[in-house]
This record gives C-alpha cells, structure tokens and sequence, in this order.
C-alpha cells in the first residue's frame, strides 16, 4: 500500500466513524462505518460516485464539521472531542483545502489571499520564507502574485489555491476535486505539482477525483460508494 | 506581535477591498448615517445659535441689569405686563443712571421679535444705532430693520414691508447686534397691541459696575417676584439646558438617530454579510475564528459609522451656509464642535450595534453550506 516513505504512527487514523445530517424530518447518513489509516506523506487518491461521501470524509478530517460517530483523530487531536474552537485551530494550523472552486477571496490579490492564510494561523506574513518561495517557484505563481483571482486563468487561480493552501505547512491537504473545474492540460500541470509537491516536500495530500488517470497520481487508491469504503 | 500587527492591516484590508467593490452600498449606507449626525448638529446649532444671537443682542443694548414682569417666560419675549410707571420709578434708584422700557412682540409665527423702543433712551444706553441706508425714525409707521433681516425678505431702506399684519416705511436699516432685528417707536407698538402704557422689560444703567451687587440686592428686595437679573446672569440662562422643551427635543432627535444608525447598518451589513456567505465560508475554511470573522464585520460598520460622522458634520456646514443665505436674521446656526464627538458617538453606536446581529449571523454560518453558496 504505501509505497513511499514508511511511518509507524498515521496521520489520520479513523475508525468507524459515521456522519448523520439532520435536516429537519430527513435525515441523511453521509458516512456509514468508514476505518481509514493515512501515514505521514502519503498521496491518498479518493475515488467514487457522486452522493457516496468522499466530501463529507474531508469536511470532518478538515475540521469543517464534526463526527456523529465513531473515532476520528487527525494531527493527534481526537475530533470528536476538541470542539468548535478546536476545529479552527486544526483548519487554521494543520490541515488545508483545496476546492474544485478555487476559492480564493475574489477581492484580494494572490499575495494578500496567502497573507490572509498566514495571518489566521498566526504566522509571520512577510516576507515569504525562503521554502515557501520555492513551493511558488515550482507552482509558477511567482510572476501572479500581485494579480486579483479575477486577473487570472483557472489553471492559475488552482496553482494560487494550493499555494495559499501550503503556506501554514500543514500537516494535511485536502484537496477536493482540484481539477474538476480545468481543462486537461491544467489538470495534468495540477496533478503533476501535487505529486511533486508530495515527492519533494513529503506533503501529506489527500485527493478526491472522478477520474480514475487522476487517481493514479495517488500512491493508494481509495474507492467510496455509499457512505463506505468499498476497495483500496 | 509582528504576525497580530500584520493580523490588524489584514483585517483593515480585508475590509477596505470590501467596502471598494461595493460603492454605491457603502457610499448610501454613509449618506443614511450622516442624516441623523446632521439633524443633531443642526439642532444643537440652531438652538445654540439663536440663544447666543438673541444674548448678544440683548448685550448690544448697553445695560447691566433687566427687569422683567413675574411669571415672563426667558425665551418668548412677549407680551407687556410691566407699568411704564415702573421705568420712572427704577430710573430714580440709587446708582441707577438710566431706565428705558421696551415692548417686545413676537412676530412671523414667534421666530422674530419687533421691539417698541424709546430711542433716545436707547441711543444714551447703546450708543445708537450704526445705519447702513436711511436714517432714524421721523414718522409713526417707520421701522428700521437689522442688515439681516433686510437680507431675509429682500428690504430697502424707503421701502415697505409687512410686519404684524400692517404696512411700515422702512426709514433705515442698521448693522445687528442691538436687542432686536425689527424696531419700531415705543407708543406706535404699545397701541398697535393694545398695550398702552405697559413694557415687557426695563433696562437699567448704572453709574459703575462695581455698584451691581448692591443695586441688584436692593431692587431683589425692594421688588419682590419680580425677576431681575445682572446683564451676565441673564447670558449665562441663556443655554440649551435651562429650556427643557429644546432638551427633549434634542433627545428625541438624538433617539431618531440612534434607530435610523441601527436599522441602516443592520440592514446593510445584514446584506453584505449574505452577499459575503461564500467570502465568510472561505475564511472560516482558513481557520478564521469567530472573533477574526466578526471583527470584519464590526471594522466595516466602523468605517462606516466614521464616514457618516465626517459627512454628516460636513453637511451641518452647508446647513449653515443655506440658513445663512436664507433667514440669516431668524435661525442663525452654530458650529458646536463640542457635539461632533457625541453626534458621531450617537452615529458610531447605532452602526457598531446594527452590525451585531448580522455579525452573528455570520459568525455562525455552517462553513459547508457557506462554500456551498452560489
Ligand atoms: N450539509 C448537508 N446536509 C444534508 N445532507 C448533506 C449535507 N452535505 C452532504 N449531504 C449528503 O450527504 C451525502 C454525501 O455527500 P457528499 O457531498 O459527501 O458526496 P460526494 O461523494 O462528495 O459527492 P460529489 O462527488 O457529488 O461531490 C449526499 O447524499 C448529500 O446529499
Ligand atoms: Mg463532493
């Protein structure tokens, strides 16, 4: 399974965990039973049906949203029990999203959008460190940094994305869908950075696709359908 | 320290960039915030400047000491109660070196005064009248005008206007600051309401300043119920706070301002919270704590409580310049600087509490369905 670099004490270590949203009469069970070990500096590529769980999977592991059940510790923090605050400081430090729609902040320029990712995790926001000068080399932003999200492509806008995304060193990146909204020449720049990223910096990166070419960028393959893990 | 200093401008940036690209919610939202902040200012100036109007020109009369008729009311002149009798008799006091009694009646609905006057009397206490056109008063139905209440209805000296329902010959106009903006001769206004041989106030002069105390003393003795006040007292009573109508009413104008302040920014920043839903789920994707988001949302009422303060003390000083242009004589309006704190506290306030609920709102947006929003 993890071909790359071995690690006793995983990541992300999930068991059985279950995801119930109640939405006034109906209730859906997004996640039903899910038992997932991610050891440090794997690329886990996430694959599945529409509907099956895998964004759910990545909004408890982020911290965007808490565990009904079942046991989930990220980062060495048990997030069925840190609480809100606890799972801001987890988005703030340790863990970063990557989303299908960029989502940058459409009125600040790339610079002030990894500012901004700097400044809520606490850290120094200028000048860029001389690593995370080198993750903008490789991503060819360097050049879009004084531009806004409106002033660029998507291909770059995604590049800005993962760049803001990496700024805090975070432990995890999560990274939902990032080419769903790229043409393919964009997503294979995109998969290959991920996988550059994850070979030269041992970034841990959690990957959603549709597409099994993408998947294959991942050391694992992991299969959702239904709310479960069906194949690794 | 350094990462939370550069935690602030982001914030500040963050707020700027917002407040940018939207201009036109941002500039309306100022424009409605800086009406009650101009409403306010103008009020307290109106009021502060009539009162300090109507003082200096009771000052331009030369006099150290008014007597007025019991039960008569410090701001509505009207009316005359006091026997002319009274003025000989007061003239005769000890220190007293002159008396002169005057009818005051209101006119154009009681904004204005006309004063009946004794003008030789007058002239020996003032100092007389400095004439900018015409000349004193030679016949009964002469008036003579201040410069700007001739400016205010457009008046020339051998002209004719109306005042309390009749026509008078304007014989002169006079530069203001003399008891009144409209004069006319004592016995014509006495008879004209029907008030002959009656004042509505006596002026006294005295032979030295030093004497005030005692003849003050003896008068207050001598003339019990009746008010008699030093020149200075009489400024000193002129102020907002002894005319309790002018206070509620200010506190209500204030009230207005406090609901306007609240609703215009609660409204807005409720919208701009909404059209942010994706902006504030971003943020809260980053880590953004509660605190951070709703500091943004309080930063942006912030500026905007300031922008309406700034424009709404602006706009109190185009108030004044078209008050001046048009009834300089009636509504002679102040600049109160000491109120510019309290207006934009009133309009800080308001925006800074109409922004609470929106920023809880926000604060308490599921992050899911934020990013979910289109
Ligand atoms: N906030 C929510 N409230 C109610 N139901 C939700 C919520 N979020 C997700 N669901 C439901 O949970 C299930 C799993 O959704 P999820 O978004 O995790 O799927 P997904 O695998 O990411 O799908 P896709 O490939 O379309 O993105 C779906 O049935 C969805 O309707
Ligand atoms: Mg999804």
């Amino acid at each position: 399974m993890n071909n790359g670099q071995p690690s006793p004490e995983p990541i992300i270590h999930i068991r059985n965990l279950r995801k119930t949203y109640d939405s006034g009469k109906v209730s859906v069970e997004a996640l039903r039973g899910i038992d997932l070990d991610v050891p440090k500096g794997e690329f886990l590529a996430i694959i599945g049906p529409s509907g099956s769980g895998k964004s759910t999977l990545f909004h408890i592991v982020g911290g965007l949203t808490p565990p009904t059940s079942g046991e989930v510790v990220v980062a060495g923090r048990n997030l069925s029990h840190v609480g809100d605050a606890g799972r801001t400081e987890l988005r703030a430090k340790h863990v970063s999203f990557v989303f299908q729609k960029f989502n940058l902040l459409p009125n600040l320029t790339a610079r002030d959008n990894i500012r901004t990712a700097l400044s809520i995790a606490g850290l120094p926001t200028d000048p860029f460190d001389a690593e995370f000068e080198n993750v903008l080399e490789l991503l060819g932003v360097r050049q879009r940094l004084d531009h806004k999200p409106s002033e660029m492509s998507g291909g770059e806008q995604q590049r800005v994305a993962i760049a803001r995304a990496l700024a805090t060193k975070p432990t995890i990146l999560l990274a939902d869908e990032p080419t769903g909204n790229l043409d393919s020449r964009n997503s294979l720049a995109v998969l290959e950075l991920l996988k550059d990223l994850n070979e030269r910096f041992h970034q841990t990166i959690l990957m959603i696709t549709h597409n099994s070419d993408a998947a294959a960028f991942g050391h694992r393959i992991m299969h959702m359908n239904d709310g479960q893990i069906s194949e690794v | 320290m350094a990462a939370k200093n550069n935690g602030d401008s982001l914030i500040l940036k963050l707020v700027w960039e917002n407040i940018r690209f939207r201009p036109v919610r941002t500039l309306l939202s100022i424009l409605l915030i800086a009406v009650p902040v101009t409403l306010i200012l103008m009020l307290i100036g109106l009021s502060r400047g009539v009162l300090e109007d109507s003082g200096r020109r009771t000052q331009g009369i030369g006099a150290d000491i008014v007597f007025r008729a019991p039960s008569s009311s410090l701001i509505s002149f009207n009316g005359a109660s006091l026997s002319s009798k009274l003025v000989d008799l007061l003239g005769q006091e000890p220190h007293v070196t002159l008396a002169t009694g005057v009818v005051n009646q209101p006119v154009a609905g009681g904004i204005d005064t006309i004063t009946g006057l004794d003008i030789q009397a007058f002239n020996r206490m003032s100092g007389g009248f400095v004439f900018v056109e015409g000349h004193s008063f030679e016949k009964a139905d002469d008036i003579l005008i201040d410069a700007y209440y001739a400016s205010q209805v457009h008046a020339k000296a051998g002209g004719s206007i109306n005042v309390l329902n009749r026509p008078w010959h304007v014989a002169g106009i006079v530069e203001p600051g003399k008891l009144s903006h409209l004069f006319v001769q004592l016995p014509v206004l006495q008879e004209l309401i029907g008030a002959t041989g009656k004042v509505s106030q006596i002026y006294l002069k005295l032979d030295s300043p030093d004497n005030l105390k005692t003849v003050t003393d003896a008068l207050k003795a001598k003339f019990d119920g009746y008010p008699i006040y030093s020149m200075r007292e009489l400024l000193s009573l002129l102020s907002v706070d002894n005319i309790p109508v002018l206070k509620t009413f200010i506190n209500v104008i204030i009230g207005i301002g406090v609901v306007i302040g609240f609703s215009v920014v609660s409204l807005s920043m409720y919208m701009a919270v909404l059209q942010r839903t994706r902006e504030i789920g971003i943020l809260k994707s980053l880590g953004a704590s509660k605190g951070f988001i709703m500091a943004i949302i309080l930063a942006e009422a912030f500026a905007m409580g300031l922008g309406g303060t700034i424009l709404g003390i602006a706009f109190s000083f185009a108030t004044r310049s078209i008050m001046h242009v048009f009834v300089p004589a009636s509504l002679p309006q102040a600049i109160v600087v000491s109120w510019w704190p309290i207006a934009g506290s009133v309009a800080m306030g308001a925006a800074l509490l109409g922004a609470l609920y929106p920023g809880m709102l926000a604060v308490r947006q599921d992050p899911i369905e934020a990013l979910a929003y289109e």
